[in-house]
């Protein structure tokens, strides 16, 4: 088989908020709300944000992240109101681009408020697993743990 | 140097998962029984003579540590051993779903202190 040159996934995150759709839905439509939650954080630096919040509207972040620049550049390709939101969106590490995905959120009512529920699908490149991934895999840890155990 | 082992904190909580999930009897059964191939739910617990929500408690151990993997088809949950973390797209994926899983925690946090 040739070597492909690009790898598949898609996962889910499924979250509860005690809040009702609208103010979930407010939280993803209003920039200033959005980039609260979204590209701050302690994790990474963040050093532009900007929204279009339109079905073909543009948003772009920059974060640093481990010591280097990451980019998302996202494309709406739907919105419902209060009910779901599609994106387009690529990943740049260190100026590589190292991922496009499509990534959706509907966000349902529930008794209690809103359950989200968010799939990504991805399409992802040469050198996506960055420098944190690029170690040693599971089995390779836990064998020398084994052998560690053993001797 | 290629020899030193840097773990860094997310491997340390994976590390920790796994020894916590499979210090225990019931779930090395677990993984024993799966080991063999995959296994609803309820097949899993009739051996084993727990509770149905014994089980599903156990199971949600062994999801958390990556050592296993379940998936609901209409009604029946069928339980799968998951070489989580091997594969490059597992590694990247678990990058990814945490990222997100952050933001998704810091949206809880601003819609509660919104109320």
């Amino acid at each position: 088989m040739k070597e492909r040159s690009a790898t598949h996934a898609t996962f889910t995150i499924e979250r509860s908020y005690p809040s009702a759709p609208q103010r979930v839905f407010a939280a993803f439509s209003d920039p200033a709300k959005k980039r609260r939650w979204f590209a701050e954080g302690e994790e990474f630096e963040v050093n532009s944000f900007t929204m279009d919040f339109r079905v073909g509207g543009v948003e772009r972040s920059s974060f640093r992240v481990q010591g280097m620049e990451c980019v998302n550049n996202t494309f709406y390709t739907d919105i419902v109101p209060d009910r779901r939101i599609v994106i387009a969106y690529t990943m740049t590490l260190g100026g590589k681009r190292i991922s496009s995905s499509q990534a959706t959120v509907e966000l349902l009512p529930a008794e209690k408020g809103t359950d989200l529920v968010f799939t990504e699908q991805a399409a992802f490149f040469e050198g996506a697993d960055g420098p944190q991934m690029r170690q040693e895999g599971w089995t390779k840890l836990l064998e020398s743990l084994a052998r560690e155990m053993a001797s | 140097m290629l020899s030193q082992r840097r773990i860094d904190s997310r491997q340390r909580v994976q590390i920790d998962r796994i020894f916590h999930a499979l210090g225990d009897a019931t779930r090395r059964a677990i993984v024993e029984r799966l080991s063999e191939g995959p296994v609803s739910v309820s097949a899993l617990a009739e051996p084993l003579a727990i509770t149905l929500a014994a089980v599903v408690q156990h199971l949600q151990v062994l999801e958390k540590s990556g050592l296993v993997r379940s998936e609901k088809t209409g009604r029946v949950r069928t339980c799968r051993i998951e070489a989580s973390g091997l594969t490059v797209a597992e590694r990247w994926i678990a990058d990814r779903r945490s990222l997100w899983e952050k933001r998704f925690d810091h949206l809880g946090k601003l819609l509660a202190e919104q109320d």
